[in-house]
């Protein structure tokens, strides 16, 4: 299949997933199940990936910056400058970019594997015969709750990553804890946690819709559903990378 | 009562069903027979709306469900039941709330209300104390009665299953033939089944289909097929190589 029809496949599976759900009650509890699902068993993932990531963030570009060279004997950046990088990469790549490729390891496989798993079981059918939208049934409360929890994961995350930062500071003398916090001040503008939040809810359609699409065209057997899911990080990784560059260029190009 | 008129289907240039006309009764088992890749199960999907034919009427009552479109098929569908090969019980759910699931979606019935139509349809399929079971905690026959359980709780008019006797020994699946059977005269549905068990057609089979290569080669009834094998081989070697 092409790449082509394979996008017009799945302009056809979201006219048919973004319907009015049959019945609210039985909408609201799935909604509830999946944003727990979704988000709070991804909780823990995503607050060890991100103080990692925020201590070793800081701790390379500490070293980067700040060790003198043979080209620079003396040092010439100022220390807080560390604190400015590091919080400007949190807030504008690491927290959304990052956390949205864990969480297509972990979340999008779930939801490709889940779906296939109904499709090659005859659920899906099952669904269909009774009268139900079954892409809306399966997947819209999956990517209404995506787009509700994912974002916010991203925000506790972006906090975490300058929390892994402050813990670095505790283990090296080369940078303080008030050399970070002058820096992260110093270059914060309210813009870079807009970009955040559109790269966060973007994302957020991405892992989820696809996901669902590819669970939902699964054909065959158990070996299926596993390469559904399979094929579903990989797609959802590439077109994370590939927005996150378009967003980007929009508002950070020059 | 189902009809079907002059009903084709084809994949990738290959016909699957070529021309099929057949009417299925209401209240008497309706059987669907043929050798795998016959087409049968293509027949069974293009009634309860999964696959669109390519050509051909599919009239419920004297509506045609194949002219209508995704909305429209809708309020046909809630008279339709379906038991499924694999029966597609919903595995992260109990049988109670497999059951109930149904009429939680398509009703306005209070909880209680609900358990007790739920309840009501465990002892017409004899499945009772096995409520609060997940469906990999139970057998075969008890799945397959779930499956049925499900399939008739709206108050259907056609109920449709394919291969209901795959994956069960010969003394379960001829309680499930007497089931369906049972059930269909009882509720006054069209029923149509799917199978290649000879054993069926022998006990239930009132109104038989035998398809084969995409056409209807034969239609009678378990009385007529004896007689009928003699002067038809394809009809023939399907009943010998079902023994």
């Amino acid at each position: 299949m092409n790449f082509f029809t394979d996008f017009g496949r799945f302009v056809l599976f979201m006219k048919q997933t973004l319907h009015r759900p049959q019945k609210w009650s039985v909408f609201g509890s799935i909604l509830i199940r999946e944003m727990y699902n979704i988000g709070i068993q991804s909780l823990l993932v995503v607050v060890l990936i991100a103080i990692f990531t925020g201590a070793v963030t800081t701790i390379q570009t500490a070293n980067q910056l700040l060790t003198p060279s043979d080209l620079f004997p003396t040092q010439l950046i100022p220390k807080f400058v560390v604190g400015a990088v590091v919080s400007t990469s949190s807030i504008l790549e690491l927290a959304p970019t990052i956390t949205c490729l864990v969480l297509a390891g972990k979340v999008g496989a779930n939801i490709a594997s889940e779906i296939g798993n109904k499709k090659i079981s005859e659920q899906i059918d099952a669904y269909e015969v009774m009268g139900i939208n079954s892409a809306s049934f399966v997947a819209l409360p999956k990517i209404i709750a995506g787009i509700i929890v994912i974002p916010s994961l991203i925000i506790v995350a972006n906090f975490l990553l300058i929390y892994g930062g402050v813990i670095a500071t505790q283990f090296t003398s080369a940078l303080t804890l008030d050399d970070l916090i002058e820096g992260a001040r110093m270059v914060f503008h309210p813009e870079y946690v807009k970009i955040m939040l559109i790269k966060a809810f973007i994302f957020a359609f991405i892992i989820t819709s696809l996901s669902s699409y590819q669970g939902y065209y699964t054909e065959g057997g158990a070996l299926e559903v596993g390469e559904a899911g399979t094929k579903a990080v990989t797609r959802i990784c590439i077109f994370i990378l590939f927005f996150d560059l378009i967003i980007a260029q929009i508002f950070l190009g020059l | 009562m189902i009809q079907i008129e002059n009903l084709w289907k084809s994949f990738d240039g290959k016909d699957v069903l070529r021309g099929i006309d057949a009417t299925f009764k209401p209240s008497i088992p309706n059987l669907v027979i043929g050798a795998s890749g016959s087409g049968k199960s293509v027949m069974l999907k293009n009634l309860v709306g999964l696959i669109e034919p390519d050509k051909g009427k599919i009239m419920y009552g004297d509506e045609d469900f194949a002219s209508m479109d995704y909305n429209e098929k809708q309020h046909i569908r809630r008279q339709i039941g379906m038991l499924f090969q694999n029966n597609a019980l919903f595995d992260s759910m109990t049988v109670e709330q497999n059951i109930e699931f149904p009429l939680k979606m398509f009703t306005q019935l209070n909880p209680s209300e609900r358990l007790d139509k739920v309840n009501q349809c465990l002892k017409m399929v004899d499945l009772v104390n096995s409520n609060k079971k997940y469906p990999s905690e139970i057998s075969g026959g008890m799945k397959k009665r779930v499956g049925i359980a499900r399939a008739i709780v709206l108050e259907i008019k056609y109920l449709f299953c394919d291969e209901p006797n795959s994956g069960l020994d010969p003394l379960t699946s001829r309680v499930i033939d007497e089931l369906i059977a049972q059930l269909t005269v009882d509720l006054g549905i069209t029923t149509v089944i799917n199978s290649h068990d000879m054993k069926t057609v022998k006990d239930i089979g009132e109104n038989i289909i035998f398809i084969y290569k995409g056409e209807k080669w034969w239609q009678g009834s378990k009385d007529e097929i004896e007689n009928a094998r003699i002067n038809n081989k394809e009809l023939d070697a399907f009943i010998s190589a079902s023994f």
